[in-house]
């Protein structure tokens, strides 16, 4: 019986042959956190150390509140520069970079066969590169930190096999949506999700990093997609370290294979207050709101704000709503200014805010006030999440949420393709 | 364990209903976390909770964010257990990293309504809950070691100084 790429991973970092459900003291050979860095520097002073155990593992990205927006966030900021500083930890992002999964990625850390562990459930994003990478806690970063290991119980995987061409105004974000809505917010969870099929050789990395963001809000540990030659040639000049191509085997055995047959699928909104409750967009278009979103760690990059600004051009955002757009990153940031997209979407109406999280959390920028509604690019739409405990969250692509932002309603892109 | 009582949610409480978003990099001591567990789901929860009551909800318990407030909250509530019919990987990690212990007893969470009082035996790994007993698995005996010691980090720091003597 052959092996999963989970179990590859895992096995080659235990140093003996491992399968799912066996647990394993492993080693990571990057460890992420973010604004959250702080709290993790309390746990690890807790335990009395001089020094972190290998600084050379730890990336952090500040991006959740920035710039900081009170006295609390700016001194969580300060602690963790002086911390940085001190312990000498060369891969540092301060506030100007954006996203952490996103300058993570572009920085080439993000590598295929790696064991990433990240101090944020949406870590398991840098499947999209073929590595293995999950989320953790605060006190587990700190022990990582102070140890340089964790144990890990090796997941089962599940495969979900797509084949098909995506139509007309139909993206990889409303791929993710329509499986996490069939499948439920806990089929994959403590599992690995494998990315697979035909259809997914046309994907681009930004829309590989949708789905394996994504796979977090059905419950995965982490993520996978094949890195191909798409991946290898866009690593090429970034990679951090060398790296191993690891797939799983012919006739690894898997917990379940799903098919999807991605030519059917039509735009799908998450409505609220749960990831799981999806509806195709015809469902739920003329639903009014208040502020769209575009940005966030999934779908904030150059193909996203393209594809808003491809609807938007020439034409005004609906009165009496906001739009806010927020590039994943510096580099995205620039990328969108070169093509001309952001021009357009400034003429059009939307706000263009720093590269960063934005309002997804709730913690600045855009919190919703109670009774009003928000159509977002984001990964999450819980109750209360981007502000008061009274207003909701719809979930879709940048091109369902451009549309929406043109009729002040939810709006089926596929009119404007 | 003695008796407590119980608080009963449904499917998928996530993290950012047990513990808001806004306040993640703004309440920072754990007392303080407390007064905010669960503040947009049950609003009465935080005021009315007494030590030693147990959480109780259906599937994916946990849900969302990786934030260790989640968990870290509920125990300084007084929370003496968490009862569901399963957890999300990184709730469940976080709570027994925090001292908390997590119980995954669907047959228990179905035979139990919101105020009734159960009693947990996690070295037998039963739920006494007033329709009968109930078994679950008892966790592997490397994690209960994390949980006896109050946690990770207190763990990690008895771990550490071992392996130096």
């Amino acid at each position: 019986m052959g092996q999963t790429f989970s179990e590859k991973v895992l096995s080659a970092k235990a140093g003996k042959s491992v399968g799912a459900g066996e647990i394993v003291t492993v080693s990571p050979d990057y460890i992420l956190s973010h604004d959250n860095s702080a709290a993790i520097i309390k746990e690890f002073h807790k335990l009395d150390l001089p020094r972190v155990k290998c600084a050379e593992k730890i990336v952090i990205v500040l991006d959740h509140v920035v710039p900081a927006s009170s006295e609390r966030y700016a001194q969580n900021h300060k602690e963790i520069r002086e911390f940085v500083q001190e312990q000498n930890i060369p891969h540092f992002f301060d506030v100007e970079h954006g996203i952490c999964h996103q300058v993570f990625s572009e920085n080439g850390f993000a590598l295929p066969g790696k064991l990433i562990l990240g101090a944020d459930s949406h870590t398991p994003s840098y499947g999209a590169f073929g590595a293995f990478s999950a989320g953790i806690g605060r006190s587990e970063a700190a022990s990582v930190w102070a140890t340089d290991e964790i144990w890990l119980k090796v997941p089962e995987t599940i495969r979900i096999e797509m084949s098909g061409k995506l139509p007309a105004m139909v993206f990889a974000k409303d791929v993710i949506l329509k499986i996490i809505g069939e499948e439920g917010a806990d089929r994959a969870n403590y599992k690995a999700v494998e990315f697979a099929g035909p259809a997914v050789r046309g994907f681009s990395l930004a829309s590989r990093l949708v789905m394996t963001n994504m796979a977090a809000e059905m419950g995965a540990k982490n993520g996978y997609f094949f890195p191909d030659e798409i991946t290898l040639a866009w690593l090429q000049d970034k990679a951090q370290s060398e790296f191993d191509v690891v797939v799983s085997d012919s006739d690894a055995a898997y917990e379940a294979v799903l098919t999807y047959d991605i030519s059917a699928i039509e735009p799908q909104v998450a409505c609220p207050h749960t990831v799981d409750n999806v509806r195709a967009v015809t469902e739920v278009e003329g639903t009014p709101f208040h502020q769209a979103v575009i940005g966030t760690c999934t779908n904030g990059r150059v193909e996203d704000l393209k594809v808003a600004a491809r609807i938007l051009k020439g034409k005004k955002i609906h009165p009496g709503i906001r739009v806010l757009v927020i590039p994943a990153s510096r580099n995205e940031y620039l990328q969108a200014i070169r093509d001309g997209d952001l021009e357009i979407l400034v003429n059009a109406g939307c706000l263009i805010l720093n590269p960063g999280c934005g309002p997804c959390l709730g913690a600045h920028q855009g919190i919703l006030a109670p009774g009003e509604v928000a159509v977002s690019t984001a990964n999450r739409n819980f109750r209360g999440r981007m502000g008061s405990r009274d207003s909701a969250i719809y979930l879709a692509s940048p091109a369902t949420v451009a549309a929406s932002a043109l009729e002040g309603r939810i709006a089926d892109p596929r009119k404007y393709a | 364990m003695s008796k407590g009582k119980v608080w009963k949610y449904g499917n998928d409480v996530n993290t950012d209903v047990i513990f808001p978003g806004k306040y993640t990099y703004s309440v920072l001591d754990p007392e303080e976390m407390a007064k905010h567990a669960l503040e947009d789901l049950d609003p009465a929860f935080a005021r009315e909770v007494k030590s030693g009551d147990i959480v109780m909800g259906g599937k994916n318990f946990g849900c969302g964010s990786s934030r260790e407030q989640a968990a870290t909250c509920l125990k300084y509530a007084g929370v003496q257990a968490v009862v569901a019919k399963s957890f999300a990987r990184i709730f469940f990690r976080n709570a027994i990293n925090q001292g908390l212990p997590v119980v995954q007893c669907a047959k228990a969470v179905d035979s139990v309504e919101g105020g009734e009082e159960i009693d947990i035996d996690f070295s037998k790994g039963v739920v006494e809950t007033p329709k009968g007993v109930f078994d679950f698995i008892p966790l592997p005996e490397s994690i209960l070691r994390i949980l006896d010691a109050g946690g990770l980090i207190a763990y990690t720091k008895i771990k550490m100084r071992k392996e130096k003597n």
